[in-house]
């Protein structure tokens, strides 16, 4: 496992007088899949858009691969290989799918503030878009346009996009929120190609996909972290089991 | 590298017509002896310029920017208030303009573009009304009542100016200039990230881009071209006036841009078009032609989405299917 890619140390977020990330410190380990569990409300997703820098911390630090990143915007993290998925998919409805992933390419490629010469034209982004397409087995999709895509196809478009960005960690905000039976089992395959290859940071409801894949989970409560650990570890903890995952497991 | 030929789609052809229209508009004046055709259809491109500008904005930026006269005067009031002082030639006068309405562009856009939507649009037409006042009050540059310009540019201390059939001629290559400049700018990897602001700049900030400085960069960019059409109205009308910057003016070139169709740029040449035309008609029936133009607009924008150049395009899908 090495050195943690990501740290957390004792992270707050307050909205008004609700504490909402609550001293969270957290190591993710060089390739390992962090799942993040927890009740509606925990504060799940501010600490992911506290990660990605969508919102800036109250106190407390971030570290990425051993840079402080605290302070940085939220373009500057990305081009450091922080990539995102988001709980509603965020896609660019109006580009087709290769465009779409065209673009994180280009945002790692060379200078955007490039005035001439067709960029639909651009044999080295559409080659290397084509081939994340195809790594996730959408090639398929390549000419469509996003917006007319099934919404389990736009989520797999968006892990498309965050690949193409060659990022040095992933953070998914429950990528099987919304998605049918058949179309979550596709995604499970492009999740499951996915780890591995890259330190994953997953939030999600759904314990069969958490347990399915994930090397350590944390447990957040009301933005505290009330364990970390194996997910055998996790499924035993007494106070997990009371208070979250009780009822999710039976 | 490809033929150029072969990159020319069916879809070129609009343009393409419209390029070659406006080039044959002073022959038929000239057959026809109606010199009023040269000026109104100056002033169309004029207006077409700006739209472009507005266009680039508007339907490939998402940046609904409701001060776009403001840089159409500047450009203007560089020609009369250089000329007020005798400085008559375009070498100066024309990098004076396209600097100005950059300059003010940039000022006003690192502050109005950190806010979003109506906050967008009502900061825009502010800074607007801004400009539009402080020339109301140049005293020594006739004020209210603007300035009339003794003489046109020179260009190198040539006369080329004088001639209507020169100047017609002029202001059709900075049309066709500015389009294709557009045209590429779109297609280019800067325009890429430009439209995809435009679509969801949440995502664009997530993938690693500074949207800011890119809708930035385009707002100085259409700034320019506004100052530029501003810099060719003066020389065609030889008068400058706190008229052209005020806000219903920008009102006109948003109705332009919408009337002809949104995110075309041709559209925005042919929204400029049917807006001077019909005025020009319809004001030759009655002074209150926008009594028939506001229902006109009305069931433009709720019928055909895509502007004159959406219902056009309808059209022809509808006649080739028989």
């Amino acid at each position: 496992m090495g050195e943690p890619v990501l740290q957390l140390e004792q992270l707050r977020k307050r909205f008004g007088g609700l504490v909402v990330t609550d001293d969270v410190t957290l190591d993710v380990m060089g390739d390992e899949l962090h799942a993040i569990i927890g009740p509606n409300g925990a504060g799940k997703t501010t600490l992911i858009n506290q990660i990605s820098g969508l919102l800036a911390s109250d106190a407390g630090r971030i570290r990425f691969a051993g840079r402080d990143i605290t302070a940085l915007s939220a373009h500057a993290r990305a081009r450091l290989g922080v990539a995102r998925s988001f709980q509603i998919t965020s896609v660019l409805s109006g580009f087709s799918a290769l465009e779409n992933v065209a673009l994180a390419v280009q945002a790692r490629t060379g200078s955007s503030f490039r005035f001439i010469g067709r960029v639909a034209a651009e044999v080295g982004l559409n080659e290397r878009a084509l081939a994340v397409l195809n790594e996730l087995g959408l090639a398929e999709l390549a000419t469509r346009i996003a917006g007319e895509l099934s919404y389990g196809e736009r989520r797999a478009l968006e892990f498309a996009i965050a690949l193409a960005m060659q990022p040095k960690l992933l953070l998914l905000d429950e990528p099987m929120a919304g998605i049918g039976r058949e179309e979550s089992l596709r995604l499970l395959d492009v999740l499951q190609r996915l780890k591995g290859r890259l330190p994953i940071v997953l939030i999600e409801h759904d314990m069969a996909t958490v347990f399915a894949l994930a090397d350590r989970i944390s447990v957040l409560m009301y933005g505290r972290v009330l364990a970390s650990g194996p997910p055998a570890q996790i499924r035993a903890d007494r106070r997990v089991v009371a208070a979250y995952l009780g009822d999710e497991l039976e | 590298m490809q033929m150029s030929l072969k990159r020319l789609r069916p879809h070129d052809s609009v343009p393409i017509l419209i390029f070659l229209i406006l080039a044959a508009i002073p022959v038929l004046a000239l057959i026809r002896s109606e010199d009023y055709l040269l000026s109104l259809f100056e002033r169309l491109m004029i207006f077409a310029i700006a739209a472009l500008s507005l266009d680039l904005l508007i339907g490939y930026g998402g940046l609904i920017s409701f001060g776009h006269a403001a840089f159409v005067g500047l450009g203007a009031y560089a020609v009369g208030i250089l000329s007020a002082h005798g400085m008559h030639d375009a070498i100066i006068a024309l990098p004076v303009a396209l600097l100005s309405s950059a300059l003010f562009a940039y000022v006003t856009g690192v502050v109005c573009l950190r806010t979003k939507g109506v906050y967008f649009i009502m900061i825009t037409l502010a800074f607007g009304q801004m400009v539009f006042f402080t020339a109301s009050s140049l005293a020594p540059y006739g004020g209210d009542d603007g300035l009339t310009i003794a003489a046109r540019n020179t260009l190198g201390g040539f006369a080329f100016f004088r001639s209507e059939g020169s100047l017609y001629y002029l202001i059709w290559g900075c049309l066709l200039g500015a389009y294709c400049f557009c045209r590429m700018l779109v297609g280019s990897r800067f325009g890429r990230v430009f439209r995809g602001a435009k679509e969801n700049a949440l995502r664009m900030e997530t993938i690693g881009f500074n949207v800011y400085r890119f809708q930035l960069a385009a707002y100085v960019i259409a700034g320019m071209m506004a100052g530029l059409s501003g810099f060719l109205l003066a020389n065609a009308t030889e008068f400058v006036s706190p008229a052209y910057m005020s806000w219903q003016r920008s009102g006109d070139l948003i109705i332009m841009v919408i009337l002809g169709g949104l995110g075309s740029l041709h559209g925005a040449i042919i929204g400029a078009g049917a807006y001077l035309l019909l005025e020009e008609w319809l004001s030759a029936f009655t002074e209150d032609w926008k009594v028939i133009f506001g229902p006109f607009l009305v069931l433009v924008v709720l019928f055909a989405r895509g502007g004159l150049l959406g219902m056009g395009k309808d059209l022809v899908r509808r006649l080739s299917r028989g």
